[in-house]
């Protein structure tokens, strides 16, 4: 990119495509919003927990989904993999220091991802639709099976987590040391994911969803970049999964299941996918509804649910992020063509 | 000869739920071939078609009756979503279909759940369907050799329908090169309406009869799921014969496995189902897409 071509540097695409990574004013809002959440609301910080991990799930959702245009139904099936290596390793008092675990947990998934990605990744549509939502399955109905290991359908409870860095306890009643250590894993991975996908790399995985044709024809190696993006993915949502078994101290089956995973592609498609803060967006707005609507009113949650989805599907196709574009896009007056 | 009747018995079970598994994905393999639309809500049709012929057998109706008014409601029912609803979405993307149908599932499930209950709802067969009868070498539950016929009668006949008549050819056409039929000027907008239509009227009549040992309650969409888009997956799509020779299969296989491996049964479909769509991606019975 040494190469300047007279007249097009100072085109407005070029200055925008230049400063596309550039660190926005509003960006650190979030970050405060979550570090204020310890602050002002100390009797919840367990849904605290619960939101930040399922941040770090839906942005590695985001990463697979959103930039790399992998739809998969299956990625609870990474959630669970990292979850299920935290668990059993610390039941059964094989290894259990918070920090390495979760290297471990993301080894796993990374590796889970990376076996099914090689295969699965070379088909599309439906047929990859199904061989997600079967590799998921399959890891489920493993982790049903192997009860001796796993505790099949009731899990593994009241795991010894031992204190981080041998000094900050996790107590499951007062989850302070849990949310920091949370809230500190997800700014790291964020970091990681942000560079990613302002990289060249990302800007190549990017391609591959507007038009894989092209990016083949131009000599981009597509179904390399795809499973990196898969592995690195399945890594992610096995920290997340890591995390989640670590704050709650248990792991059962519905780290595995269907339901996480439509979860999980809900609360992005309702935020805005492809666009990293869509999950922060989702999640808080999903989290929240389904906290306070879903217990007293299962059913009618559910019902709602559907309907959002369907105008989801119908109207927003770009979540709450991209109404919020569509509406700035109308009150802001249009740039002169140059 | 007690092994043979046990072997005989079990065909006998598996065919049975292989039919009804058949007579549930046929539509949505068809429309998912014809459209290439991901109908994750083909379930909750025969869900919505089983409560029908449930509760309308409860009002006094006849088996026969009810499974006829399940299969002509939901399928006019269906053709109003079509038109009002799917039709927006035909060149939208996978995921926003999927989603757009996985909440249309949400809605069956809350919906049924609001009016009608949570629990498992009951069929209860007609006189002449209840008992054994002697089949020769085994005496047979009567009701599965009605499924089998039932079943044989279905795909013999969507047989002849596709091969033989001028729809059947218009509709394999379309599958085969959705364009090519176009520019021929096959209506695609009404075949699709029609075997939509259709599709889900014979969901509705599997969710009817599958109901008595599959069972009908509220979760039926979702826990089936998997189970219809394996089918469709390893039959082919829009093809009736292939999805008929892989409802067999996997019905006859889950009814084996259930009994001698009881535990590892689901693992066992799953890993194959995996295996297969690697080897054949267009399924068993399916041809390359052009």
């Amino acid at each position: 990119m040494t190469v300047q071509q007279p007249g097009l540097a100072g085109h407005p695409a070029a200055v925008a495509l230049a400063g596309r990574h550039r660190v926005r004013l509003w960006e650190p809002i979030p970050w405060i919003l979550l570090l204020g959440f310890y602050f002002a609301f100390p009797r919840y910080l367990g849904f605290g927990t619960e939101l930040l991990t399922t941040i770090l799930f839906a942005i590695s959702l985001d990463l697979a989904l959103g930039y790399a245009g992998i739809v998969t139904l299956g990625h609870a099936a990474f959630f669970g993999a990292g979850a299920y290596t935290v668990g059993m390793l610390a039941n059964h008092g094989i290894w259990n220091e918070p920090i390495t675990s979760l290297i471990l947990a993301a080894a796993m998934a990374a590796a889970i991802g990376l076996a099914s990605g090689l295969v699965l990744l070379r088909t599309t549509g439906l047929t990859l639709l199904m061989l997600t939502l079967c590799t998921m399955a399959l890891l489920e109905e493993a982790a049903n099976l192997g009860s001796e290991y796993t505790g099949g359908f009731d899990g593994l409870a009241n795991l010894p987590i031992p204190p981080l860095f041998g000094v900050f306890e996790f107590s499951p009643l007062f989850p302070t040391v849990q949310y920091l250590y949370c809230l500190a894993v997800l700014f790291l991975c964020f970091v990681f994911v942000r560079t990613l996908v302002y990289s060249p790399f990302g800007q190549s995985l990017t391609g591959v969803r507007e038009n894989t044709l092209r990016m083949h024809a131009v000599g981009a190696p597509v179904n390399q970049r795809l499973v990196i993006c898969y592995t690195i993915s399945a890594a992610l949502a096995g920290i997340a999964g890591g995390l989640w078994a670590q704050s709650n101290a248990y792991v059962n089956l519905s780290t595995l299941g269907l339901d996480r995973a439509a979860t999980v592609l809900i609360i992005l498609v309702l935020g805005g996918y492809g666009r990293l803060y869509g999950a922060f967006i989702g999640a808080v707005v999903y989290l929240a509804l389904s906290h306070f609507l879903a217990k007293p009113y299962p059913t009618a949650w559910q019902l709602g649910l559907g309907l959002l989805l369907v105008l989801i599907a119908l109207f927003a196709r770009n979540g709450i992020i991209g109404l919020y574009d569509q509406l700035a896009a109308r009150w802001r007056p249009r740039r002169a063509p140059p | 000869m007690i092994f043979g009747v046990d072997v005989a018995s079990m065909l006998l079970g598996g065919l049975a739920a292989g039919m009804v598994l058949f007579i549930v994905s046929v539509g949505l393999s068809v429309t998912m071939g014809l459209m290439g639309f991901v109908n994750l809500a083909h379930g909750a049709f025969a869900m919505l078609g089983g409560y029908l012929i449930v509760l309308s057998m409860r009002e006094g109706l006849g088996f026969v009756p009810a499974l006829a008014l399940g299969f002509i409601v939901i399928a006019l029912v269906s053709v109003a979503f079509e038109r009002l609803l799917y039709v927006w979405l035909y060149r939208a993307t996978e995921l926003d279909q999927v989603l757009f149908t996985i909440g249309l599932v949400f809605i069956a499930i809350a919906s049924v759940t609001l009016l009608i209950g949570p629990e498992n709802q009951q069929l209860t067969l007609p006189a002449w369907l209840q008992g054994q009868i002697d089949l020769g070498i085994v005496h047979y539950r009567t009701y599965s050799i009605f499924l089998i016929g039932v079943g044989v009668t279905i795909v013999v006949a969507l047989w002849l329908g596709f091969e033989r008549t001028r729809m059947g050819a218009q509709i394999r056409a379309a599958v085969d090169n959705r364009r090519m039929a176009e520019s021929l000027g096959i209506n695609i907008g009404r075949l699709f309406t029609i075997t939509f239509a259709f599709g889900s009227g014979m969901a509705a009549l599997g969710g009817g009869l599958g109901a008595e040992f599959l069972g009908l309650d509220p979760q039926y969409p979702l826990k089936y799921l998997v189970y219809f888009l394996i089918v469709v997956a390893v039959g082919g799509l829009g093809r009736v014969t292939g999805v008929f020779f892989a409802a067999l299969l996997i019905g006859v296989l889950d009814f084996v496995l259930k009994r001698y491996l009881p535990a590892g049964g689901t693992l066992f479909i799953y890993a194959l189902t995996i295996l297969l769509l690697l080897l054949r991606p267009q399924g068993l019975f399916g041809r390359k897409s052009a």
